[in-house]
C-alpha cells in the first residue's frame, strides 16, 4: 500500500525494520520543510506572521493527536518519544504517590523503557516489582494478571503490543479491570498505535506513551498522554520557559496549566508538525486498514516460511506484523549481515527486550517487523534469500 | 588474501573456537563485554604469571567475526611478554581502524584486514581486542 509515497522504497531496499522506526512519506518532510524554509519562528511569542502560522500549525497537533488516539487534546504533552514518556510517569507521577511496598506488575516481555524506570524507582522508594508470567506463547493475559494481583497491586505497566514477540494485549478488558480495581494502567503504545486503532479513553488508560519515529513520523517527537486528574498531580521533570507563569526574587513562582507545564523550552517544533502530518497521512490510508493489512502479511509469510527448513520461529501466533526467528545454527547478527546483502533490512539482536531471554531461552533474534508499504513481493524476496542461506558464511565473511 | 582461505580460517574458528569455556579458578581476572555491544555477549578470563600470559578463555553468545576474532587472537597472545601483547593489540586495532600497523606481527589475524569495509563490523572485529585490553588494565591496576 501507498509505496510510492515513501522516496525510500525506490532504491531497491526491502525494509522490515519498522519496529525499530519507519520510513517517512513524502509528505511529512515537506511539512516541516515547509516549517524550515518558509515559516521558521519559536512559538507563543512572536507577533509577526510567520510566528502566527507556526503557532496554528502547532497548536493544532494536539488536536489531532486526541482525535487519533480519543483523548483530550489537552492532556496530550509533546515529549521526545515513547522513553522520555514513560520516564515522565515514573518520576514525574509515580515517585510521588507510591510508597514503599507497593507493588508494580510488569512482564518479561517489556522493552527496557518500561522496565529500567521501575528499577531505578525501586531503588530510590523501595516499590516492589513483579512479574506477570507469559503463556506458553509469550502472550499475557487478564488472567495471569489477576493471579498477581493483591491488595498492594498499585500500577500494572505494560506494552499493548510487544516489540519482538509483537502480541497484543487486551488493553480494554485489562483496562476494565484496572478500572474497577484501583489499579492505576500504564501503557506504552509504542508498537500499537503506529499499527492499528487505539482508543484511551475507551480502554481505561490512565497513561498512554508513543514515538512518532515509528508511525512514519520524525525522530525527536513522542507523546504522552494522561488523564487530566493525573497529569494535575503529576511534577514536571524540567523546568524553564515556556512552562511558567512568573517567578520572583523570593523563589516565588507558579507553574502554567497542563500540557505545557510538562514542555519546558523550546520544543521540536518542525517535529510536531511533522508528526501531526503524518497521523493526518495514516489517518486517510485508515489504522483499520493498516492493520489487517500487516495481519494479511504476517499470515502469508508464515506460509511461505514453511519452504525453509532450517528456521526457528518465536512468534507464529501473535496478531501483528512482527516475526521472530532464528536460522538453525547461525548467530542473528550473521543472519541479518547476509539478508543485508540482499538489501533486506531486517534487526538482529535482543531488540531492547534483555528479560525477554528468561521465556524464550534464546538472547538474540532476527525481527522482521512490517508496515503497510510492505506486500507480498517483499516477502517473497525474504524467502528467496532465506532459501540460500545455506551459502549464509560465504556471504558474511 | 585469498577469499577462500579467509572465509576457511575465520569459519574454522568459529565452528571450533580456541579455548572456548570458562573454567572456575580465582588465579584468573574476568571481563564481560556486554557493555561494548548490544548483541554480542562474551566472557573472558586471563591468567599472567611472571608477566607473561599464561592463558585465555572465552564464552558465551557472538556472530561469526567476533568468535572467530577471540579464537585466533587468544591462540596469538598466550605465552606472550605484556609488553608484546600490547603490540600485537595495537596493531591490530590499527588494522581494523586503517591506520598504519605491521602486518608481520599479525599472522593469523591478517584475515581481518578488510574488515574495515565494513563498518558495522569493525566493533565484532575488536571485540576480542577491548576485553583483553580491559583485563590486562585491570590486572596492572591490581599489582
Amino acid at each position: 500500500m501507498n509505496r510510492e509515497d515513501f522516496p525510500m522504497l525506490s532504491n531497491d531496499i526491502i525494509y522490515f525494520d519498522n519496529g525499530a522506526t519507519t520510513l517517512k512519506p513524502k509528505c511529512v518532510v515537506d511539512k516541516m520543510n515547509q516549517y524550515y524554509f518558509n515559516h521558521t519562528s519559536n512559538i507563543h511569542r512572536g507577533d509577526y506572521d510567520a510566528a502566527i502560522q507556526t503557532n496554528i500549525l502547532y497548536d493544532n497537533v494536539r488536536n489531532i493527536i486526541a482525535d487519533f488516539v480519543h483523548a483530550d487534546a489537552d492532556c496530550c504533552i509533546y515529549t521526545s518519544g515513547a522513553t522520555m514518556s514513560l520516564n515522565m510517569v515514573v518520576f514525574g507521577y509515580m515517585k510521588k504517590h507510591l510508597k514503599a511496598g507497593d507493588v508494580v506488575l510488569l512482564n518479561k516481555a517489556e522493552h527496557a523503557s518500561n522496565i529500567l524506570p521501575w528499577i531505578r524507582l525501586q531503588e530510590e522508594i523501595g516499590i516492589d516489582i513483579q512479574y506477570v508470567p507469559l503463556n506458553d506463547d509469550y502472550s499475557l493475559t487478564l488472567d495471569n494478571i489477576k493471579k498477581c494481583v493483591t491488595d498492594r497491586t498499585k500500577v500494572i505497566s505494560l506494552a499493548h503490543v510487544t516489540n519482538v514477540i509483537g502480541d497484543v494485549r487486551d488493553v480494554q478488558s485489562i483496562g476494565k479491570f484496572c478500572h474497577e480495581n484501583h489499579i492505576l494502567f500504564n501503557v506504552d503504545g509504542a508498537q500499537s498505535v503506529p499499527h492499528m486503532m487505539v482508543d484511551f479513553k475507551e480502554s481505561y488508560m490512565d497513561f498512554l506513551s508513543f514515538s512518532g519515529h515509528k508511525m512514519c513520523g520524525p525522530t525527536g517527537i513522542g507523546v504522552l498522554i494522561g488523564r487530566k486528574e493525573l497529569l494535575e498531580e503529576m511534577d514536571p521533570l524540567f523546568y524553564g520557559g515556556g512552562m511558567n507563569s512568573f517567578f520572583e526574587e523570593d523563589s516565588s513562582y507558579e507553574l502554567k496549566d497542563i500540557p505545557v507545564r510538562f514542555e519546558a523550552g523550546t520544543p521540536p517544533i518542525a517535529e510536531v508538525i511533522g508528526l501531526g502530518e503524518a497521523i493526518r497521512y495514516l489517518t486517510n490510508i485508515g489504522m483499520e486498514n493498516i492493520h489487517q493489512h500487516e495481519i494479511e502479511l504476517k499470515k502469508y509469510l508464515l506460509k511461505r516460511l514453511d519452504e525453509i527448513p532450517n528456521i526457528i520461529i518465536y512468534n507464529k501466533d501473535s496478531k501483528s506484523g512482527i516475526l521472530a526467528f532464528n536460522l538453525d545454527n547461525v548467530f542473528a547478527q550473521d543472519s541479518s549481515v547476509y539478508l543485508n546483502h540482499y538489501h533486506i533490512a531486517v534487526r538482529a539482536g535482543n531488540h531492547c527486550a534483555k528479560m525477554l531471554k528468561d521465556e524464550i531461552h534464546i538472547k538474540n533474534t532476527v525481527r522482521v517487523s512490517m508496515y503497510f508499504y510492505n506486500d507480498f513481493s517483499d516477502i517473497d524476496r525474504l524467502i528467496d534469500a532465506l532459501r540460500n542461506s545455506e551459502d549464509v558464511f560465504k556471504i558474511v565473511l | 588474501m585469498d577469499d577462500n582461505l579467509r572465509r576457511e580460517i575465520i569459519l574454522d574458528n568459529y565452528q571450533e573456537p580456541f579455548h572456548k569455556g570458562l573454567i572456575d579458578d580465582n588465579s584468573y581476572c574476568k571481563v564481560n563485554t556486554n557493555s561494548e555491544s548490544c548483541i554480542d555477549n562474551l566472557d573472558f578470563i586471563m591468567k599472567i604469571s611472571n608477566g607473561i600470559i599464561e592463558d585465555i578463555r572465552f564464552d558465551g553468545e557472538a556472530c561469526a567475526i567476533s568468535t572467530s576474532a577471540s579464537s585466533i587472537l587468544i591462540r596469538k597472545l598466550i605465552g606472550m611478554r605484556i609488553d608484546d601483547a600490547k603490540d600485537l593489540l595495537k596493531n591490530y586495532k590499527n588494522m581494523i581502524n586503517e591506520k598504519d600497523y605491521d602486518e608481520d606481527v599479525l599472522g593469523e589475524l591478517n584475515v581481518y584486514n578488510e574488515i574495515s569495509k565494513q563498518p558495522n563490523r569493525k566493533n565484532c572485529a575488536l571485540l576480542p581486542n577491548v576485553a583483553i585490553e580491559k583485563l590486562l588494565g585491570e590486572m596492572e591496576n591490581g599489582k
